[in-house]
């Protein structure tokens, strides 16, 4: 590693996960594979905790702002574990001169987004750093969800085996775009809103009526890309894609083409990635159709064997390429 | 609603078709230099090989800005970050660029001013908000970039603006294909850069067909773009019938665009530049005239930098000149990677080691 961390180390990809191998993870003595959440046995109870920091720029950007995107984070980091999210903490680091308003106003999302998503704020901390210390607000979430014992597979993918199927929610990319085009610096103005929100409700409902969920994680920081990559490395299995049925709606296709993006490494904020077992698959995409946040749902690709742990993807227009983790990351602080 | 402009040019079906008259056409080995990096990456990222006859091979060319920048550029530029009240503005491809011990992106950690821009206009509202400091924007690119340059110097022009400064990488194309051509790179065609098209025309490439008897098609960034230029090409040879035609014409003309080349004539004049891999090639750099002088930062403070060799290792050069392939260099993959990249190619976006690696194609 360098001598001075870089903006790239903050990106989600390769060099994230290098930073926090070689740093935190030695150190810190974790064991088995870093998933969403930590999956916490204690006398009868078994628990999920997780926790992010979100320090997007700027605060407010269409379909959210960085509160709403604190809680909603937070509780899909447990939902994709299988839990049922029930607490939350929520710590402030304020810069001086922010607007008490703009506090406020951020405050409050979190409150509604809370309600709607059924957990409760019951702890935090605040502090207030001089100008220039931290750009204007960054929150720290932590949550706690219970976890029941047949669900306990999902966080490591360990039931997965060829054949089995992949789903995603919706359309790539709108949270990455939309957060680029609310940037002053970017000379164009574009309708795409954030897709940020909680989908515990949408993953409750395909777990009470699907008994082969094999794993489930959201498409945060490098996308549908990083995340496919970590889960062939984690199953020891190769993944391969139908580009023409991932689902990338017109104008974040149209300013990928302008900017140079890849759809399958921007960020999402309410897309879930969902692999169930062959045969399963028709009804989880029905139940996930039927609901506002999955009305876009498609089935993407399939596990296969493969020693060599590729995600290999067909494209479009028939040929085939490897789709690799992500390296740099010229957006950064988009969550 | 589909996608208008992209969905069309990425029909399956019409790419079947093409695919299927190049199989038919392709009766002998042929070899074609993309030498536009948006082609290479377009051509990895669609997986267009292996839509094509094992006949029918490319090697990527010069045409990745990024790529073709000497190591002294970024060692300059490294220079100038490290001086007092300097702020270095520049397109988020160049950062990354490893210079002869360093980089931008590790000054910029270790405290250095370098601020990502989207256009050289942004680094003039940077100027304009830091009065205090000298702003240097790092002009790189070909004809295409060029004009967006020329159009920010005047602006600074008519501003006064006394704190706005340029390092120009800026090069021309034409005289790179003809120092490849005269490298005795064995191809049978060009396929031609569009953009710099756009700007130029397609008549800058007259010079191929005629001196050098190699067929050039003007081609679009699409998967039928591509596939439909390679068939020209293909019946160009088989015909023997060298000639400059063009496939991107809903964007291309003859002569191009006469504003954007009246703009780049006003403001630059060629010089003799150093190509990473090629070496140094008459004319083939872009310089202020002396009436915007003024805007020079290496006229406003020379600096001292040495032309530094690369890594001996690295096949860069080799690459760019289209005499081998990012999977002939012992360090691809390996030691050099987009996260630790040892040359230029394996940096940017359009870079061919970068979109050999990124998009690596199934056989």
């Amino acid at each position: 590693m360098n001598d001075f961390i870089s903006l790239n180390q903050g990106s989600g990809g390769k060099q994230t996960h290098e930073l926090i191998d070689r740093v935190f993870v030695k150190r810190f003595g974790m064991d088995g594979p870093l998933s969403d959440s930590a999956v916490l046995k204690e006398s009868g109870f078994t628990l999920a905790f997780t926790t992010d920091s979100y320090v997007v720029d700027p605060l407010f950007f269409p379909g959210g702002n960085i509160g709403k995107l604190s809680v909603c984070g937070t509780v899909n980091d447990l939902a994709v574990s299988g839990a049922i999210p029930k607490y939350i903490s929520a710590s402030f680091i304020i810069e001086e001169g922010l607007r008490t308003n703009d506090l406020v106003d951020i405050t409050e999302s979190m409150a509604e987004e809370a309600a709607k998503a059924g957990v409760r704020i019951v702890t935090g901390d605040t502090k207030v750093v001089g100008k220039g210390k931290c750009d204007k607000l960054f929150i720290t979430t932590s949550g706690i969800g219970i976890l029941k014992p047949e669900m306990t597979h999902i966080s490591t993918g360990i039931n997965i085996k060829p054949g089995d199927k992949l789903i995603i929610n919706g359309h790539l990319g709108n949270h990455a775009i939309a957060v680029l085009g609310a940037r002053k610096q970017l000379s164009f103005r574009t309708t795409v809103s954030s897709d940020c929100a909680s989908l515990n409700h949408l993953i409750n409902k395909v777990l009470q009526n699907c008994s082969n969920v094999l794993f489930m994680r959201d498409l945060t920081r490098g996308g549908l890309a990083t995340v496919l990559n970590e889960l062939a490395g984690m199953i020891k299995s190769g993944i391969i894609l139908d580009e023409a049925s991932i689902p990338v709606d017109d104008p974040v296709k149209g300013l990928c083409e302008m900017l140079g993006f890849d759809p399958l490494y921007l960020a999402n904020e309410g897309k879930v990635l969902i692999v169930v077992g062959a045969g399963e698959e028709k009804k989880v995409l029905e139940i996930l159709r039927s609901d506002p946040l999955g009305k876009n749902s498609e089935i993407i690709g399939e596990i296969i064997k493969d020693k060599n742990e590729l995600v290999i993807l067909n494209t479009s227009v028939g040929g085939r390429r490897i789709v690799d983790m992500p390296t740099g990351d010229q957006l950064p602080r988009i969550c | 609603m589909r996608m208008r402009y992209i969905d069309e040019f990425r029909n399956k079906d019409l790419i079947n078709k093409l695919a299927d008259l190049i199989h038919k056409s392709a009766t002998r080995d042929y070899t074609f230099m993309e030498v536009c990096g948006g082609h290479t990456a377009a051509i990895r990222r669609f997986g267009i090989p292996s839509l094509l006859p094992g006949n029918v091979n490319f090697i990527s060319g010069p045409g990745c800005p990024v790529c073709v920048t000497g190591t002294d550029f970024i060692d300059k530029a490294i220079s100038y970050s490290k001086m007092e009240d300097v702020i270095i503005t520049t397109f988020g491809d160049l950062i990354r660029v490893p210079g002869s011990i360093s980089s931008l992106e590790k000054e910029k950690a270790s405290g250095a001013d370098i601020r990502i821009v989207l256009s050289g206009l942004d680094a003039l509202e940077i100027a304009r908000s830091n009065c205090e400091k000298k702003i240097i924007f790092l002009g790189i690119g070909f004809e295409t970039t060029a004009p967006g340059t020329a159009v920010t110097i005047k602006q600074a022009e008519r501003e006064n603006l006394n704190n706005f400064f340029l390092l120009s990488a800026h090069k021309l194309m034409p005289p790179a294909m003809e120092a490849i051509i005269k490298e005795g790179v064995r191809l049978d065609g060009f396929i031609c850069p569009g953009h710099v098209a756009a700007i130029t025309g397609s008549s800058i490439f007259n010079f191929i067909p005629g001196r050098f008897n190699l067929s050039c098609v003007v081609t679009g960034f699409e998967p039928s773009d591509i596939l439909q230029s390679i068939l020209m090409l293909i019946k160009l040879v088989n015909q023997n019938t060298p000639k400059v035609e063009i496939q991107y014409n809903r964007a291309v003309t003859m002569h191009g665009n006469s504003i954007a080349q009246r703009l780049l004539n006003e403001v630059f004049e060629p010089c003799d530049t150093s190509w990473r891999g090629l070496g140094l090639i008459p004319l083939s750099g872009l310089i202020l005239k002396r009436h915007f002088e003024e805007f020079n930062i290496e006229d406003k403070i020379p600096s001292k930098i040495i032309n530094q060799e690369d890594n001996e290792l690295c096949i860069c050069g080799k690459i760019l000149r289209g005499l081998e392939t990012p999977e002939d260099c012992s360090l691809f993959a390996d030691i050099c990677s987009p996260e630790n990249p040892i040359g230029a190619c394996m940096v940017s976006n359009e870079g061919a080691c970068n979109t050999w690696y990124k998009y690596r194609t199934v056989k």
